[in-house]
């Protein structure tokens, strides 16, 4: 395999991980702080067709991701306000939210499927990714780096800051975080926005960084996968970095071993399209056998808060 | 008439009795009703586009004969797609086009039970009294490409971006590659399937791959223009637009386009059953019928390369000359097709081998 190709595949594998890893991350704030939403596809959706639509009218890439956040942090407000203050059931209202945010995108993109518009541009100059080697460091639209970012962010806040403390101990036991005065309705409400808007920004990618058009359900599922992610990295951000990471790897590989041949056919493209699962449930099991306060999943996950009882 | 039971009861007794009255004065008096079952949305710019935009076509040619045209989409092929055939038959449509290959077994299922509509399955092979089945030759598209892509590709490798290895996806690949290798012997393709009809950003991902690793021509079977746009964006020879003109997407990368146009078998059919002359048949036209059509060819190409590809489009349409003559090698390089040998229809519809050229999918 020439180094050129393996650029190539990086390169590639960046790009097919960004989305999961941006609102795998949103994910896992909501999860810490208790509260599961299986809205991530329809969040995403929404978002897709925020960022294509203000790209299409403006131009203005930046524009289109902040308003893809917008747009992904108000879907999650529906979420919130059935969840959070109706305290209705989580798992059933995230699948409406995904179903919500299929429709809802379906019907904003009508008439603007057969409109390209153009990716979003790599974020340093050109002349900094001349070399192969540099291009896989700096040949990256600014959303690859903002995944990054976001990383090692999250880790921080959730880590060291006395806000990250808060919210923790709001997902692990919410009635203690509430006998000693802290809000956790409003602690929630903020994690869902905050995951809505990762969601969203997760979202643009589709049309800004992969495939600079729109397509009903253009997602395809990778909303999903982002939820699994969590589990699978069982709620840390670094190890969602490398799941993230992983997940982008094998589904990069599965399309260069049938489109190559080669020394990448070694490998049958159905192994490279099966890794994902496998991975999965040896993850799982391993969770499994350590079953100590390392599984580390938040304690209240998914249970509505009912202070009264 | 308010909505009570009993009145809802009396007017299914009347619509019941209604195939007895006999339907041929019926049609004279009331435009046709004609019902469209989609399994995507026409916002596809693809196969269900093509479909839309056939009914669009049957009603501003028909004009008041019609009604305008009911169209149902994103129906699954499961058991609602039975709910929804069984709906459009209730609700007075005398003629239901079911354009997706999954609608079969249901479509033969509800026919059974309304004798006097009339059923159209698109790519289907079922028939029966009141059910039709009707197809388009791509495949003869699929050649005039290939001839384009044997007189341009530089490196001699072409990728093929397909759903999942049916016949019809196949028979696509083979007379592309057969078409290429007339003009370039040592062509090759390599189909990447990736299991899906619509996941934009893996057409665009496995484009990349193939790009990546030494094709500058791309054909696709899959509905939206991903992958024409990552041609685009690398700069490689280009490719194919697929059931519809791509050129926005693509302005220099696509070479030409095949496009769907099911307009004229729409008003055939409607105009039949109007007329009272319907019968089951297979209908399987192509090129010459106009049901397959070449866009415009790109600028770019030099004008011998137009015109070879010109030569095969009328050859096709004049009847001499058909893609899937022998010989013909399969993969491995035995002979399978001997010379002079056309393959029928029916060998076509159950192709599940591939030519010499094509790099079998691992």
């Amino acid at each position: 395999m020439s180094p050129e190709l393996i650029i190539a595949i990086i390169v590639t594998v960046v790009g097919a991980s960004t989305p999961i890893l941006i609102a795998a991350l949103g994910e896992l704030v909501v999860e810490r702080s208790g509260v599961l939403n299986l809205g991530v596809e329809g969040m995403m959706l929404v978002g897709a067709i925020t960022a294509f639509v203000v790209v299409f009218l403006t131009g203005n890439h930046y524009l289109a991701i902040l308003l893809a956040a917008a747009a992904g942090l108000g879907t999650s407000l529906i979420f919130g306000f059935l969840t959070l203050s109706l305290s209705a059931n989580q798992t059933a209202t995230g699948l409406a939210l995904t179903i919500f945010g299929t429709g809802f995108s379906a019907l904003a993109g009508q008439g603007y499927s057969a409109r390209p518009v153009t990716l979003l541009g790599p974020l340093f100059p050109s002349e900094l990714a001349t070399h192969p080697i540099w291009r896989v460091l700096f040949g990256y639209s600014a959303l690859v780096y903002f995944a990054l970012i976001m990383v090692v962010a999250i880790w921080w806040f959730l880590k060291k800051t006395r806000a990250g403390l808060i919210l923790r101990a709001v997902g692990e036991n919410d009635l203690s975080a509430h006998s000693i005065g802290y809000s956790v309705i409003g602690v929630r409400y903020l994690a869902v926005m905050f995951g809505g808007a990762m969601a969203g920004i997760a979202g643009a990618c589709f049309p800004l960084l992969l495939t600079p058009q729109w397509a009903e359900r253009m997602t395809a599922g990778r909303g999903w996968i982002a939820v699994a992610l969590v589990v699978f990295a069982s709620w840390r951000p670094f190890r969602l970095l490398a799941g993230a990471y992983l997940f982008g790897l094998v589904m990069t590989m599965e399309l260069y071993a049938k489109a190559g041949g080669g020394p990448l056919s070694v490998v049958p493209s159905e192994l490279w399209a099966a890794l994902p699962y496998l991975a999965t449930v040896a993850v799982l099991v391993l969770i499994s056998i350590r079953r100590d306060a390392s599984t580390n999943a938040p304690a209240c996950l998914g249970k509505p808060f009912l202070p009264s009882n | 008439m308010t909505l009570s039971r009993r009145n809802v009861l009396k007017a299914g007794a009347a619509a019941a009795a209604l195939p007895l009255l006999g339907t041929k004065a019926f049609a004279q008096t009331e435009p046709l009703k004609v019902g469209f079952m989609l399994i995507g949305t026409p916002n596809d710019n693809g196969w269900n586009y093509g479909h839309a935009t056939g009914a669009k076509f049957m009603k501003d040619t028909l004009g008041d004969l019609v009604a305008e045209p009911t169209i149902v989409e994103n129906v699954p092929e499961g058991p609602d797609c039975e709910r929804v055939l069984r709906e459009l038959a209730q609700s007075g449509h005398k003629l239901i086009f079911a354009t997706s290959f999954g609608y079969g077994d249901y479509v033969i299922k509800v026919a059974q039970q309304f004798p006097d509509v009339k059923f159209e399955h698109a790519t289907g092979y079922q028939r029966s009294d009141n059910v039709a089945t009707y197809n388009a030759r791509f495949h003869e598209g699929r050649a005039v490409c290939g001839t384009i892509a044997g007189h341009l590709s530089k490196t001699g490798k072409a990728g093929y971006i397909g759903s999942f290895p049916i016949p019809e996806v196949v028979m696509g690949i083979n007379a592309f590659v057969l078409a290429a290798r007339k003009v370039n012997p040592e062509f090759t393709i390599t189909p990447v399937y990736i299991s899906t009809w619509n996941d934009p950003a893996k057409e665009a991902d496995a484009d990349r791959a193939m790009i990546d690793q030494g094709i500058d021509i791309i054909a696709q079977h899959t509905d939206g223009p991903a992958a024409l746009q990552v041609a685009e964006e690398r700069g490689i020879v280009g490719g194919f637009g697929q059931g519809a003109d791509m050129a926005a997407f693509a302005p220099k990368a696509q070479l030409t386009s095949i496009i769907d146009h099911w307009g004229p078998t729409y008003v055939q059919s409607a105009q039949a059953v109007i007329d009272g002359t319907w019968t089951s048949a297979d209908r399987w036209p192509g090129l010459k019928e106009g049901e397959v059509q070449i866009g415009p060819y790109n600028e770019s190409i030099p004008a011998d390369v137009v015109a070879a590809a010109e030569a095969v489009k009328n050859g096709q349409i004049d009847g001499s000359f058909n893609i899937f003559t022998g010989p013909i090698n399969d993969h491995t390089g035995a002979e399978k097709v001997a010379a002079g040998v056309t393959l029928t229809d029916a060998e076509l519809l159950s192709m599940d081998w591939y030519v010499e050229g094509v790099n079998p999918p691992a």
